[in-house]
């Protein structure tokens, strides 16, 4: 059976990280992705990133993908890429199973830093399955990956960062977005970007929520009401709009299959997102050697993904005996950039979340 | 329904790409996914639901929801909105939950 030092399964900004920062202190590692490249939702994000100059601040998601897979690169024979591969199982005695290119393959690690990312969360309203109504990652990779319009005219719901986001996106690719709605009295993204978006003339209306989607076999109108203090719908307050797409922004939750099959301690967080493993400071599960980083973890940024990465990266290749003498100096850099990424008002969810799962 | 102008990225489409979907020729570019290359000409509904007989399009977009399955080449339940476009491929829609050959 094929073996390696350190697999990482999956290779967005967390697992590219992981991936450097394990060969870069000399551990032989193996990086496996389902898609044809690697960069994962870096790939179709054109905006440019906030943080600070240790998670590549100000400059555009799809170039910071480049930036760490030449990063990776550089390591040579220390690192393997298997893409096009997806990863079937998670075995006890750490063996993964992969499917590529038709054929069914082993790997049998030492250690294991899962990295899968998360899948994007679906709203219940009448005629929801209708074509047209796209999750917003979905939208964007249309978009900015395949250059195609996903449609003339959107409704938007959700305004969080990836829903204000994605609205600006689409007015930059010639799509009209007729509303952002969200079911929340507040905004609940950045206001910078709130701010772009009213400048544009796109109203965002808090306290609305879907009532039906209308349309026989693509969706054609929208009409939306508003929520009380206790999230009941208010009659008579109905607005229609006349779109064909409507594009769901409502959050993510982990994509934890490979880690349930192993049998890590699970826990449902959610200020996470959702069930997510137990783990140590230095992102190792409860089962020793089995190691996680980014959104598998907990919902955040790709920011705090990216460090999550070089931190799980690390620890992995430590506890197989690599490391140079900055290493603790390294580690404490890594944590306090998590504390920094996660500091004040906006990062209290995400502390209150990691507080119950941290052990 | 292709972007044509954007204020942050190019899109080349230097090699087109030939397929057949239910019978008709279509044409797309190099770097399409099958589902891109449909929703670029127009074509939004890509099946129907097994049972309930309803429309269905794509959801995500990258693997995850089996919303888009097709029959590409004869084989079935195809996950069109990641698999990358290719000459010649015949492109189908599906009747019921398909069946291996």
């Amino acid at each position: 059976m094929k073996t390696t030092e350190i697999a990482i399964i999956g290779g967005g900004p967390a697992g590219l990280s992981a991936a450097i920062s394990g060969a870069s202190s000399g551990a032989k590692v193996t990086l496996i992705d389902r898609n044809y490249s690697l960069g994962g939702q870096l790939k179709k994000q054109t905006h440019k990133f906030f943080g600070s100059q240790k998670q590549y601040a100000s400059t555009r998601g799809f170039c910071i993908a480049n930036i760490l897979e030449d990063e990776l690169k550089k390591y040579g024979d220390r690192v393997e890429i298997l893409t096009n591969a997806t990863v079937l199982g998670l075995y006890e005695d750490k063996v993964i199973t992969i499917e590529q290119d038709k054929q069914y393959k082993k790997l049998k690690p030492e250690k294991i830093i899962v990295a899968t990312g998360a899948s994007e969360k679906f709203l219940a309203f009448p005629n929801n399955d209708l074509p047209g109504i796209y999750g917003a990652g979905a939208v964007q990779t249309l978009m900015n990956e395949y250059g195609v319009k996903p449609g003339n005219n959107v409704l938007m719901v959700g305004a969080g960062n990836i829903g204000l986001i994605v609205s600006y996106q689409l007015i930059q690719s010639g799509v009209n977005v007729k509303a952002i709605i969200d079911a929340a009295p507040q905004i609940g993204g950045y206001l910078v970007h709130a701010s772009k978006i009213r400048r544009m003339g796109i109203p965002i209306l808090t306290s609305y929520t879907i009532k039906y989607a209308h349309g026989k076999d693509a969706v054609e109108k929208a009409t939306i009401w508003k929520i009380d203090e206790n999230w009941e719908p208010i009659p008579n307050t109905e607005m229609d709009f006349d779109i064909d797409v409507i594009c769901i922004s409502v959050g993510l939750s982990p994509l934890a299959d490979l880690l349930w099959q192993i049998g890590c301690k699970m826990e449902y967080i959610p200020e996470l997102g959702g069930h997510v493993p137990i783990r140590d400071d230095n992102l190792e599960t409860n089962i020793s050697g089995i190691f996680i980083a980014g959104d598998v973890g907990g919902i955040e940024e790709a920011s705090s993904a990216m460090v999550e990465g070089r931190l799980a990266g690390l620890c992995a290749a430590k506890s197989l005996g690599y490391y140079y003498g900055d290493y603790e100096e390294q580690r404490k850099d890594l944590i306090d950039q998590l504390i920094s990424l996660r500091s004040g008002p906006v990062g209290d969810k995400i502390r209150s979340g990691l507080r119950k799962v941290i052990i | 329904m292709r972007i044509d102008e954007h204020p942050i990225l190019s899109f080349k489409r230097v090699e087109k790409i030939k397929f057949v979907y239910n019978g008709k020729e279509y044409v797309g570019f190099k770097g399409d996914t099958i589902a891109s290359a449909l929703h670029a000409a127009g074509i939004k509904i890509l099946g129907h639901h097994p049972e309930t007989g309803r429309a269905r399009g794509f959801y995500c977009a990258i693997g995850n929801c089996s919303s888009c399955l097709m029959t590409v080449n004869g084989e079935p339940n195809v996950r069109i909105c990641i698999e990358e476009l290719k000459e010649g491929m015949v492109v189908e829609t599906q009747k019921g939950k398909g069946r291996l050959r």
